[in-house]
């Protein structure tokens, strides 16, 4: 029997498939395809402390192996969250974490506080590393030090597992994810979208509505897997690795490079029960290389 | 509605005017799920890196003698040109059915009148809705608007269901000039409106059944890349704020849309 589960800090995950925020809803969204009590954890949708609209339409462009979105953070407000969807997803067996975002490290704190409430819910990522946004969002996450004033003042206000979601547009992410592993980050995820656009050569204008969005799917896997890589060298805490994973054979190159556990998103759009499949990929090579435990591959490449 | 994926066989490929193509694709193994009028598809479309996302695509009939679910396509990119060139037996990977479809007269509601007003490519989920009010013993007529008499699709489809009136740009068919133009708006009276078709048009079509005090709905067409309601890209501007097309529409009330 192959021990699939991974820690990231005092979070116990069954398996190390976790779904991107953004990229599976609220998870129910997908019920008709994947049996969501199989998945190792699942992030719901960027949430912040008030209502926000989102960018104008439109959000989203395609690109060769890969898309641009420019969503914007939409969603109805912690409050929203807590009394609508929490009592929607609360029983799922399955670990379901909310991506929090915000405008400044007090109004992120506030959000991560309310969040702290909700007993079934054993994490959060924060994402400082938002590129749609104008205010907050990436904004903290390019620096050292708005990356620590974040995560101290949220560090504060929750206790239970935190893990910080970076930004690849930054010169030295290991030194991103130092600063925030001084400041008591449990864990980091990396990466959010490469900030990237798209141009109309028809209408000579920029395709998306704020003209710059972010890039994902296959094509930013090599550095998604360059950056797990060099945060694995830099840091003690545990790596949730993300960026273009496709399916089961991405997600091992993930954990060979030093991530216990990984997140899928932009696949889920192609296949929306690419998940499942990939929770039993991983069984196979654990099972074909006589691996006892999913633990066993963290880093194995380094 | 209970989604799925699923691969279908592509039983039979025709194109009905140069530039589409009328895919009629199958379930080898079983029964074709329920799938709604208005409802949408969203196909697979292989091998190339400038196909990455799946193409959602309008139901155009759904046959429930011969098991078949019809698609038709506008080739207008990539995507929608690789469809065009898939041959008899070939496999098609998609997720359907999609989104919620048009308002269907309530249960032993006498007989309705529905206006189905049609631009381009838009025509297609007409056709659907068209049989499915027929079978219920509703009156579907058709109005359907394209360039020219090349650009009208599938008419003889649409004459088996109802009256058909056709406006083209150029005259070549029907009354010239656009469905909004057409003289039967003259002594209109209908139950409800239903339209697709580019957005000009259909706000047009929104503006005169406004005008007229008649119910009407129309299905968009927003780039989409999940069609689940997941990624937040397709949203439209409506009285309830940003909602997504894929999961709210494609088909919506137009009152609801801040369109007019």
């Amino acid at each position: 029997m192959i021990d699939l589960s991974v820690n990231i800090g005092a979070l116990a995950l069954k398996n190390p498939v976790m779904t991107a925020s953004g990229t599976f809803g609220y998870g129910t969204e997908f019920a008709d395809f994947v049996d969501l009590n199989r998945l190792g954890g699942i992030i719901v949708k960027g949430t912040t402390l008030e209502p926000r609209q989102g960018n104008p339409y439109p959000r989203m462009a395609e690109t060769a192996q890969g898309m641009l979105n420019c969503v914007g953070l939409q969603n109805k407000g912690v409050d929203y969250f807590c009394e609508h969807i929490y009592p929607e997803v609360r029983n799922l067996q399955t670990a379901v974490l909310v991506n929090v975002s915000g405008n400044s490290p007090e109004n992120y704190a506030e959000c991560a506080r309310r969040i702290a409430a909700l007993e079934d819910i054993p994490a959060i990522e924060l994402n400082i590393s938002c590129p749609n946004v104008k205010q907050g969002g990436m904004a903290f996450g390019v620096t050292p030090e708005g990356a620590a004033s974040v995560v101290k003042a949220v560090r504060k206000a929750y206790p239970k597992t935190l893990i910080v979601k970076l930004s690849p547009n930054v010169t030295s992410i290991a030194d991103i994810a130092r600063a925030v592993e001084a400041e008591g980050a449990d864990a980091v995820s990396l990466i959010n979208t490469l900030m990237g656009m798209a141009i109309d050569a028809e209408r000579r204008k920029p395709v998306l509505s704020i003209g710059t969005g972010g890039l994902s799917g296959p094509a930013v896997k090599p550095v998604a897997l360059r950056m797990v890589w060099q945060v694995y060298d830099a840091v003690k805490i545990p790596i949730v690795g993300l960026g273009g994973i496709m399916n089961a054979t991405d997600a091992i190159e993930f954990m060979l490079a030093g991530a216990t556990a990984i997140e899928i998103g932009t696949a889920n759009f192609i296949d929306p029960s690419v998940t499942i499949k990939v929770i039993d990929g991983i069984q196979d090579y654990l099972s074909r290389h006589g691996f006892a435990s999913a633990k066993d591959i963290i880093g194995a490449a380094h | 509605m209970k989604k799925y994926i699923l691969d279908l066989n592509v039983k039979q490929i025709s194109a009905p005017r140069p530039g589409y193509a009328l895919l009629q694709l199958t379930d080898t193994t079983a029964a074709l799920p329920p799938m709604a009028p208005g409802q949408f598809v969203e196909v697979r479309v292989d091998a190339s890196p400038s196909t990455f996302l799946r193409r959602p695509i309008s139901i155009n009939l759904v046959d429930r003698q011969a098991n078949e679910i019809w698609l038709l396509v506008h080739e207008v990119g990539d995507g929608t040109r690789a469809m065009a060139q898939l041959q008899a037996g070939d496999t098609l990977n998609v997720v359907l059915p999609l989104g919620n479809g048009f308002t269907m007269p309530a249960a032993g509601a006498t007989t309705q009148d529905y206006l189905l007003v049609g631009g381009g490519v838009g025509t297609a989920p007409l056709l659907y809705l068209g049989q499915e009010l027929k079978a219920l013993g509703h009156k579907p007529t058709f109005l359907l608007g394209a360039r020219s008499a090349n650009d009208l699709l599938q008419l003889e489809a649409f004459q088996a269901l109802g009256e058909v009136h056709v406006t083209t740009e150029d005259g070549s068919m029907g009354e010239q000039g656009f469905v909004t133009q057409h003289s039967l708006w003259n002594s209109a009276r209908y139950d409800r409106i239903c339209t697709c078709g580019p957005k000009p048009m259909m706000v047009a079509v929104a503006r005169l059944a406004r005008e007229k005090g008649i119910a009407c709905e129309a299905s968009l067409e927003n780039l989409m890349a999940c069609g689940l309601g997941a990624c937040l890209c397709c949203v439209e501007d409506t009285t309830e704020g940003n909602v997504c097309v894929c999961k709210e529409g494609p088909v919506f009330n137009t009152e609801k849309l801040k369109w007019l």
